[in-house]
């Protein structure tokens, strides 16, 4: 696995994650980033073929509660918090345009 | 009597249920150990005195009028600040959640309360529980009580630090890769990681949902023991919390032990170990065999610790744990987009995603943003299979180590911690450093297993060092047997630091 994270890559995975980053972040992480991502390499030294993959620790499933209905948040509770609402709504610039 | 604050919970909980100590008092002699000593140590993020003072004194009318009192009644317990709270506000020590206030209450915290405990503050942590000095708090570091120019440890750091330097009489913290176990180590406590599914999650901000952990940090065995009991147990609102019955763990922790075997990894005593924590594990060893139990060495390879010539350490588990969390961080911490709560840009965007980029850049600290990004790559297409699943296999490798171990012992007793508590700043610069810190707690993470750090010694440079012991999953009550019979062996217990 090629390891080096460079500033176009970084920028990249900052659009991934959502986050805007500065210039000089940029840099930094993609500094710490290969440092990381080559550590993560040392796993290919280990024989994993024909391992089953561990999701969980207790590898429950299905996982089945009786359908019954209990008090919830209201709509003021869940709205306490909400740094923009209207009404009974979040609210939040334009979703629909020419955006990524 | 010694004053109340120097008394154990489970002491505390006796007397004022006798009524030789008032509940009201307690709080006020907690709180006047917080006016003296929190400027110096910064374990609080809030401190709740006027709500904790109405609760105390309800507890002393309830015992006036001799209504029934809660095995906790009237003792001051301080909660991390990633345990929503609907009073006082619930940060996870982020500028996302400054002002947060949860509209519920975390599971466990409700037991608490339910059993008469006394809620006197949520403290500081490393900021959404990444870290391991309390350093990447966004709000400030905490010091450690023993000396004030180290770390606590963390991501617990503000709940160790407080129980260190008797600002409470008990807390709950989280763990995720040894947030619990590695502040007690480094703050000379006691400090339990439950098995997975063991306590409720509801009401834990999520960091790593399949290795996340709430659990106690105390004084002593026997106060571990008691929160335990009252924490633990199925909730409808966390469907991965298991619905085994809880045993009294606090009745049977003096019960004879017989015939116990003790594995000792031989992979965690490697020269990556600092040699006054070895010395102090392996006396700990003979102290159990003295006592009648076998010593045998088992073997961990793929939790192997290596250590390179500069001193550098390494391990798969490290590696692995920091994919796995990274990857359940990104998606976890994707509900931050300054849409629904938490931290929104005052600046002007023209469009949802600049609102989302730019509150996440402005909301959330170095550290945090490194493992969303870290796990935002992991997953991504094309690298999925080489990094997160690649991780998964080596998680399951980890486990199987741990089945093999338990088929010739009952428990595995190793370090903690690779050292004694570190200066501030000594590894902020290097996020890989700090990661090794938890390079012998992270891997039972992995494996669901429960983990129990307990006073060892102190130090030369009279700093505590940590042990830790490892079961099964659901052998808690086991550990705390085994913790509990070295405390009376040793005498190693309720270690104050100095004034």
């Amino acid at each position: 696995m090629s390891t080096n994270v460079d500033a176009d890559l970084v920028r990249h995975i900052g659009v991934l994650a959502r986050i805007d980053l500065t210039d000089p972040e940029v840099q930094s992480h993609a500094a710490q980033l290969s440092a990381i991502l080559e550590y993560f390499d040392k796993l290919n030294e280990l024989d994993t073929s024909g391992v089953e993959p561990m999701v969980h620790a207790m590898e429950l499933s299905n996982v089945l509660a009786d359908d019954t209905p209990e008090p919830s948040l209201t709509p003021e509770q869940a709205l306490a918090n909400a740094p923009a609402r209207d009404g009974d709504y979040f609210k939040v610039p334009k979703v629909i345009g020419e955006s990524q | 009597m010694s004053s109340i604050t120097d008394l154990s919970a489970v002491e505390l909980a006796a007397a004022i249920a006798a009524g030789t100590v008032g509940a009201e008092e307690t709080a006020k002699a907690y709180l006047a150990a917080i006016e003296h000593r929190e400027g110096q140590i910064g374990a609080f993020n809030e401190v709740l005195a006027d709500r904790a003072l109405d609760r105390a004194r309800d507890i002393d009318r309830r015992r006036g009028a001799d209504e029934p009192l809660g095995p906790l009644a009237g003792v001051p317990l301080a909660i991390k600040d990633n345990l929503a709270t609907p009073y006082g506000q619930t940060t996870c020590s982020s500028k996302m959640l400054k002002d947060f206030r949860a509209p519920y209450t975390a599971t466990a915290v409700r037991k608490l309360e339910d059993a008469g405990a006394v809620i006197i503050g949520k403290t500081n942590m490393d900021e959404f529980a990444m870290g391991s000095s309390t350093e990447n708090s966004g709000f400030r570091p905490t010091r450690n009580p023993w000396d004030l120019s180290r770390v606590p440890g963390g991501s617990s750091g503000g709940s160790a630090a407080a129980v260190a330097a008797g600002l409470c009489a008990a807390a709950l913290g989280s763990d995720t890769g040894g947030s619990i176990r590695q502040p007690a180590a480094l703050c000379g406590i006691v400090g339990l990681k439950p098995t997975y599914g063991r306590v409720s999650r509801y009401g834990l901000v999520a960091y790593g949902s399949s290795l996340d952990q709430i659990g106690p940090m105390t004084r002593d065995v026997a106060d571990c023991a008691l929160l335990t009991g009252v924490i633990a147990g199925h909730d409808r609102a966390d469907s991965t919390s298991i619905p085994h019955s809880v045993p009294d763990y606090a009745a049977a922790l003096d019960e004879p032990i017989a015939n116990l075997r003790v594995g000792l990894p031989k992979e965690f005593f490697s020269e990556a170990l600092d040699g006054e924590i070895r010395r102090a594990v392996l006396a700990a060893a003979d102290a159990f065999k003295a006592a009648g139990a076998q010593i045998v060495e088992v073997s961990l390879p793929t939790s192997r610790v290596d250590s390179d010539a500069g001193g550098k350490l390494s391990s798969f588990a490290v590696a692995c744990y920091y994919i796995v969390a990274s990857a359940e961080a990104s998606s976890n911490l994707a509900r931050y987009d300054g849409v629904h709560y938490g931290y929104r840009t005052p600046a002007k965007v023209d469009d949802i995603v600049e609102l989302y980029c730019r509150s996440r850049a402005e909301g959330l600290g170095a550290e945090v943003k490194r493992r969303i990004m870290l796990g935002a790559y992991t997953l991504s297409s094309g690298y999925y299979d080489a990094y997160y699943l690649k991780a998964l296999k080596v998680r399951r490798l980890i486990k199987n180590d741990f089945d093999r171990a338990f088929q010739s012992c009952d428990l595995l007793l190793c370090p903690t911690t690779p050292t004694t508590a570190f200066k501030l700043g000594e590894k902020t610069a290097d996020p890989l450093t700090m990661y090794l810190a938890d390079v012998y707690t992270l891997s039972v993470n992995l494996a669901g297993l429960p983990g129990l750090s307990v006073p060892a010694a102190i130090s030369a440079a009279g700093l505590p060092i940590g042990m830790q012991l490892i079961g099964p999953v659901f052998s808690e009550g086991r550990l705390l047997q085994v913790a509990r019979a070295y405390e009376k062996a040793s005498g190693v217990m309720r270690l104050k630091p100095p004034q």
